[in-house]
């Protein structure tokens, strides 16, 4: 990885209709996505990841904005002329050529040599390891099969990008986790950048050098995974990745005070007023001596940990994520009243909604 | 509760109304083919099997001329319906769903509203103006004509194919470094080739054995088979009838079961 930029959104934005009718699918985004990076777009669904893939790849002309690649404006340029190559979530492999033939078809649209072609077609199949089944027709391949042929058709053309929008997302549970690996494999191996699309959160953290949260059309915040998981920018991030307890409260001289009249040290906060706070629930120890007086209403067993339930003396609903102990049983009753604290440094101070 | 599911085919009367109805179908067209093989000059009296009609039609010059006009007719019609078609399915197909869609469908799909007769007494009017202006009396009114009403029948199987084609191919094959033209020849192309055949079968079939719109737009020694056939029945009538029905049937029978091939769904 290195600092250069390998795709480059500046103030793009991509409306549909007109009026009062008008969606903002993209509504002024700019980014910077580094060279052999593996970069996640996440967010829930109709946030406009898909829009923003369809800019780079050129499928769509932004309403207004401009797209780089390579430091270079593309925004005018048609998707045959971009050395971007996506893999479609739908796959989109063509039914009547043999697998073969489809890693092969960008490589014969360069007009490479036949003897180079082929080459690289045996390597790719072995990449993706379907050595076997270059002759079949793609409908006679399994979902996942499918999916590594959609990979090595895309990776054939050595593109300086690869998009690949939710390519995950229409296989099973177990196959989707090896294909995980499989990605995080290939982009290692082959140092191409990828801009990879999921609402998958936990997809998100475990495959991405870094991760662009969005919401609505509009880019929330960019960073590694822990940066976003441990520092999320305001309540949608925090809600969204990874669970979280939210409380309300006023901030004076690094301290908040709770509607309860309780008092949380918050050290790190500066400022004063309303503010949220975001803790996570396997941030939160239980306490004799803590800040937070709460009555367990439920507790739910889930193997490594136990997650209980819990309201405090406000009436707020949250949940703490214990450790089981090797019995299994964290040795709690419902109903008893516990004091709890979050661990230092974990509580978070955040802005807007 | 054990109610059973309603199942028609086991309503009293079902099987007797589904011979009758089968019966209906099919013993006409088995009498008139069993019936072309007649030795005897009668259509009702069977006079033991011979090829006789057959052979007589075969060598029956009108036959022979109308045979031939119906197939140049129909290969035409065909040609041009299935070609017109596939730009009307292309360009109504191969893109976002827009405002006057259906509209568009119902206009392409006219001939299949407006009454045959209608057609051809229009057309009866407008091509012999262009007659008299022109003096040209050809073959070209009728493929004209033929390629017209032929068009809905040529689109119905290829825009449903292509209605079956995701447009990301297309995406895919752009991503890919296809030129649009690359895309065409070498993807939508191929894919959509089944439902162009079907579609020229169709037409091909429906232009055979057009009677009406042809009786009124032909000029004078411009039979094709149906309206030679017509014009036979209206004198004298021979098994030779029967004996060109059943090779029309069989012909259009080839070109039906091609045409089921080829639009069937595939696994
Ligand atoms: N071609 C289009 N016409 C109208 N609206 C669209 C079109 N494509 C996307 N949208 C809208 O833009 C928003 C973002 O869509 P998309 O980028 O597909 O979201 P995502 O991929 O994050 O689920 C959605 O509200 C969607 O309905
Ligand atoms: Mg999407």
């Amino acid at each position: 990885m290195t600092d250069q930029a390998a795709v480059e959104a500046r103030n793009a934005a991509r409306h549909y209709g007109s009026g009062q009718s008008v969606v903002k699918a993209l509504d002024d985004v700019s980014l910077t996505i580094r060279k052999g990076e593996f970069f996640t777009l996440l967010g829930p669904s109709g946030c406009g990841k898909t829009t923003l893939l369809r800019l780079i790849a050129g499928f769509e002309t932004p309403t207004s904005g401009q797209i780089l690649l390579s430091g270079q404006d593309i925004t005018d340029i048609p998707p045959n002329k971009r050395k971007v190559n996506t893999v479609f979530q739908s796959y989109a492999l063509f039914p009547h050529l043999s697998v073969a033939a489809n890693i092969a078809f960008g490589l014969e649209m360069l007009g490479r040599p036949k003897a180079e072609t082929a080459a690289r077609v045996e390597e790719m199949l072995a990449l993706v390891r379907l050595d076997q089944m270059a002759d079949r027709k793609p409908a006679m391949l399994s979902g996942g099969q499918q999916q590594r042929v959609a990979l090595a058709r895309a990776l054939a053309p050595g593109p300086e990008v690869l998009l690949l929008d939710e390519p995950l997302s229409a296989l099973d549970l177990k196959l989707r986790k090896e294909m995980q690996l499989e990605l995080k494999r290939l982009q290692t191996e082959t140092g191409i950048t990828f801009v990879f699309v999921t609402h998958d959160q936990e997809e998100a953290l475990t495959m991405s050098d870094r991760i662009g949260v969005m919401r609505a059309g509009k880019l929330q915040q960019v960073g590694g995974p822990r940066e976003i998981y441990n520092g999320p920018v305001n309540r949608f991030v925090a809600d969204f990745i990874g669970e979280t307890n939210f409380l309300t409260g006023t901030l004076e001289a690094g301290r908040v005070r709770l509607p309860s009249g309780e008092m949380l040290d918050v050290p790190e906060a500066t400022g004063q007023g309303e503010v949220t706070l975001a803790i996570r629930p396997e941030q939160i120890r239980i306490d004799p001596e803590g800040a937070l007086e709460a009555r367990l209403t439920q507790t739910v067993y889930f193997g490594t940990d136990t997650h209980c339930h819990l309201q405090l003396k406000d009436g707020t609903e949250i949940v703490a994520r214990l450790q089981s102990p090797p019995s299994g049983d964290v040795g709690l009753s419902i109903g008893e009243t516990l004091r709890l604290s979050p661990v230092p440094g974990s509580v978070q101070v955040l802005e807007g909604d | 509760m054990s109610r059973r599911d309603f199942n028609i085919a086991a309503m009293p009367g079902f099987a007797t109304i589904a011979i009758a109805a089968f019966v209906l179908l099919y013993m006409p067209i088995v009498t008139m083919v069993i019936y072309s093989f007649n030795a005897s000059d009668s259509v009702a009296l069977w006079g033991g099997f011979s090829l006789r009609w057959y052979a007589i039609a075969w060598e029956n010059d009108f036959v022979k001329e109308a045979t031939v006009r119906s197939l140049v007719l129909a290969a035409s019609a065909a040609v041009i319906a299935s070609a017109l078609a596939t730009l009307a399915a292309l360009g109504t197909t191969r893109r976002k769903r827009f405002k006057g869609q259906t509209f568009i469908y119902v206009m392409i799909n006219q001939p299949l509203m407006v009454p045959e007769i209608v057609t051809a007494v229009a057309l009866l009017i407008f091509f012999a103006a262009i007659k008299k202006a022109t003096g040209y009396t050809g073959l070209g009114y009728l493929i004209l004509a033929h390629s017209a009403f032929c068009v809905p029948f040529a689109y119905l199987p290829i825009r449903a194919r292509l209605e079956g084609m995701d447009l990301t191919l297309e995406r895919a094959a752009a991503d890919l470094y296809a030129t649009p033209f690359q895309t065409f020849r070498r993807i939508t192309l191929p894919l959509m080739a089944p439902g162009i055949a079907a579609g020229a079968m169709l037409s091909f079939v429906i232009s055979l054995d057009d009677v009406i719109i042809t009786e009124f737009v032909k000029s004078a020694g411009q039979d094709t088979l149906p309206t030679y056939m017509l014009g036979q029945l209206r004198r004298a009538v021979t098994p030779e009838v029967n004996a060109i029905s059943t090779a029309l049937l069989v012909l259009t029978v080839l070109m039906l079961t091609a045409f089921f091939l080829l639009t069937r769904k595939r696994g």
